[in-house]
């Protein structure tokens, strides 16, 4: 019941909004707020009234501040006790906290209604009413707060947020979901030794591969129903939807090597992408506009970051190619705006991440801290995550690439790997 | 081991093949390289060298010995079935991101493709695995990779094709848990499921 309603008052709400619009590029609502380009607009989340606001408040404010788009100012407590008396905004005060806006969210008896300000001109910025099930139906409603998150980070920003996305990883031979917020760890695949993972451009399926049986394997996230896209001997490994949703890509090999193989989603007959000679090639990855795949190959000897056509042709070695026995440049990832290709290197003796620009090849470490390997990009192309052992054992973190900031995203027993992010979701 | 060293002199030929088989569970380190060289020409290269080639063939004919039952006495008693089959399922090493057999995995690879050869009705399954360094998936090829390797050169050794098979399980089996090189090294290794053959197994030919 609930995802098609909120749904539709989603979409009531945007065309409601749409001449708002007109004067902005990006999609939804733009607030033009004043505030120095250079830095993060200054958000507060004010206490709203009413049961169950001050989790909707807490969500919120941590999701502002995952996103690292807004700069999300905590309130000290006299502040808060003055704000949640207060009949209107304390303009002066918050103008004095650094506010560019301050947003005020009041569960309501179907959902949640949503007031921004605007601190600089002390008017009413935006209202809103978001329809969501009960708060005791947790994932659908902590969803449809989260999407109020990016709503706010679009509106405030111009770039829509990814507090609604999951992330899908390994763990204990099991795979699992994970929010962006760290919460609703929820079993995604158990049975055969499920390896990883990856979403489909819809975010509705996830495609994974099994170790026994070895076979790759589309779900359906919503019925839960399962169906076998290629199966045989030997190994399946690391499989990819294309960006049409269409075709699943991966790993494939038996003696002879593992090259990469392509199939319809829906199963049928497979072919082969990669001519390795006996070498590995795993770990495909497209572009967004599908033409070309970036994968790891052994070809030279040790592993090194490779791209071709999406048929296979035109194979061209992407990472400057290192002498050495122990160079080892492994598990690519293409950006969403198609510029860079996230990977992990061998330095000294342990991995770290880099990103390679696909104009001029510039390499860039984006990690140092322990063991970092196995990106994923977020779907604004800004935020990784990725295994890391900086804690001890291997947990998922997620680092933001403007700022080198980083947080970490799994904190369960048993290390957590193969980290898949997801699409932003619409329903879930 | 000290049941072991007063029953057979063979075995004091200081293998360590003959030294696991003499426990329940193989040995798990592999061979070192001998300590102690005599170097007649004073040439220590050549003399490293020498004593390596020499130490890969006492191995070879150790592993070779172990094969045939280490007895003399007892042919095909329940002893010799015993140290075929401890053979037949004696784990292999490998360096780290490698999938090159080592002297000591083809000295032991060796003594399984007599059995083999010796046994026709024998299958072998051979099973790669990897330590934890690197992706899950990386780690899937590399193990399938190994175990690929270890088929190959049992097939020049003799071993009809259609009797071996592969598979790789990657990093998701370690033998030993730990993130140090010791335990990293006792999981980069390939596993052996024998199959196939019922009752007794005959030995190899010397």
């Amino acid at each position: 019941m609930p995802f098609m309603s909120i749904r539709r008052a989603l979409g009531a709400l945007l065309l409601l909004s749409a001449p708002l619009v007109a004067q902005d590029t990006t999609r939804g609502v733009r607030i033009g707020l004043a505030y120095d380009p250079a830095s993060k607009p200054g958000v507060v989340v004010l206490p709203g009234k009413g049961v169950g606001a001050d989790s909707i408040r807490a969500i919120i404010h941590r999701d502002l501040d995952f996103g690292d788009r807004v700069n999300a100012i905590v309130l000290d407590p006299d502040a808060l006790g003055e704000a949640s008396r207060a009949a209107s905004p304390n303009w002066s005060m918050l103008a004095k906290l650094g506010a560019a806006a301050a947003v005020q969210v009041t569960p309501t008896a179907t959902g949640v209604h949503l007031a921004v300000y605007d601190i600089a001109k002390q008017t009413t910025a935006l209202v809103r009413d978001y329809v969501g099930p009960p708060p005791v139906q947790v994932r659908a409603w902590r969803a449809v707060v989260h999407g109020i998150s990016d709503d706010l980070e679009e509106s405030l920003t111009g770039t829509r947020g990814i507090a609604r996305t999951r992330v899908l990883f390994a763990r204990s031979n099991r795979l699992w979901a994970v929010d962006s917020d760290g919460e609703q760890v929820t079993q995604v695949a158990q049975t055969g030794t499920p390896l990883s993972g990856a979403w489909n451009p819809a975010g509705t399926m996830v495609v994974y591969t099994t170790l026994i049986p070895s076979q790759v394997v589309v779900k359906d996230l919503q019925s839960g129903v399962e169906r076998v896209a290629a199966a045989g001997s030997g190994v399946f490994i690391s499989p990819v939807f294309t960006p049409d949703g269409s075709t699943v890509i991966y790993g494939h090999g038996v003696d002879d090597g593992v090259d990469l193989y392509q199939s319809p989603a829906t199963g049928g007959v497979g072919h082969r992408l990669s001519v390795g000679h006996g070498s590995d090639n795993v770990s495909p990855s497209l572009s967004p506009d599908g033409r070309r795949i970036a994968f790891m190959s052994g070809r030279s000897g040790h592993p090194e970051i490779y791209t071709m056509d999406a048929d296979g042709t035109n194979v061209d070695l992407l990472t400057p190619l290192e002498f050495g026995e122990n160079a080892h440049r492994a598990a690519p990832d293409w950006s969403p705006d198609g510029r860079t290709v996230a990977f992990h290197a061998r330095v000294g003796t342990t991995f770290q991440l880099m990103t390679i620009n696909l104009r001029d090849r510039g390499l860039k470490q984006l990690t140092s801290d322990g063991r970092n390997e196995d990106a994923s990009w977020s779907p604004d192309g800004r935020h990784l995550v990725f295994t890391s052992s900086r804690s001890g054992a291997k947990q998922l973190w997620i680092l933001d690439v403007e700022s080198g900031r980083s947080r970490q995203l799994t904190r369960g027993s048993g290390d957590a790997r193969n980290a898949a992010w997801s699409p932003r979701l619409i329903a879930n | 081991m000290t049941r072991c060293t007063t029953r057979n002199s063979l075995l004091g030929l200081l293998s360590v093949l003959a030294l696991g088989a003499c426990r329940k569970k193989p040995e798990t380190t592999p061979a070192p390289a001998p300590t102690t060289v005599e170097v007649a020409d004073g040439s220590a290269s050549r003399g490293r060298a020498d004593s390596l080639a020499a130490a890969a063939s006492r191995r070879r004919a150790d592993s070779l010995a172990i094969a045939r039952g280490a007895s003399g006495t007892d042919a095909d008693g329940p002893r010799a079935q015993q140290m075929m089959k401890q053979t037949l399922v004696q784990v292999i090493y490998f360096d780290y991101d490698r999938d090159v057999l080592r002297d000591d995995a083809r000295a032991i690879l060796d003594a399984k493709a007599a059995i083999l050869v010796a046994n026709p009705a024998l299958t072998l399954v051979v099973v790669g695995h990897t330590d934890e360094q690197g992706t899950a998936e990386y780690n899937l090829a590399l193990g399938q990779r190994r175990a690929a390797q270890v088929k190959r050169y049992l097939v020049t050794k003799g071993v009809e094709e259609g009797r071996l098979s592969t598979q790789s399980l990657g990093d998701s089996q370690p033998a030993v848990q730990g993130g140090d090189e010791s335990s990293y090294q006792k999981n980069r290794r390939a596993e052996f499921e024998p199959g196939g053959a019922a009752g007794v197994l005959v030995r190899p030919r010397t």
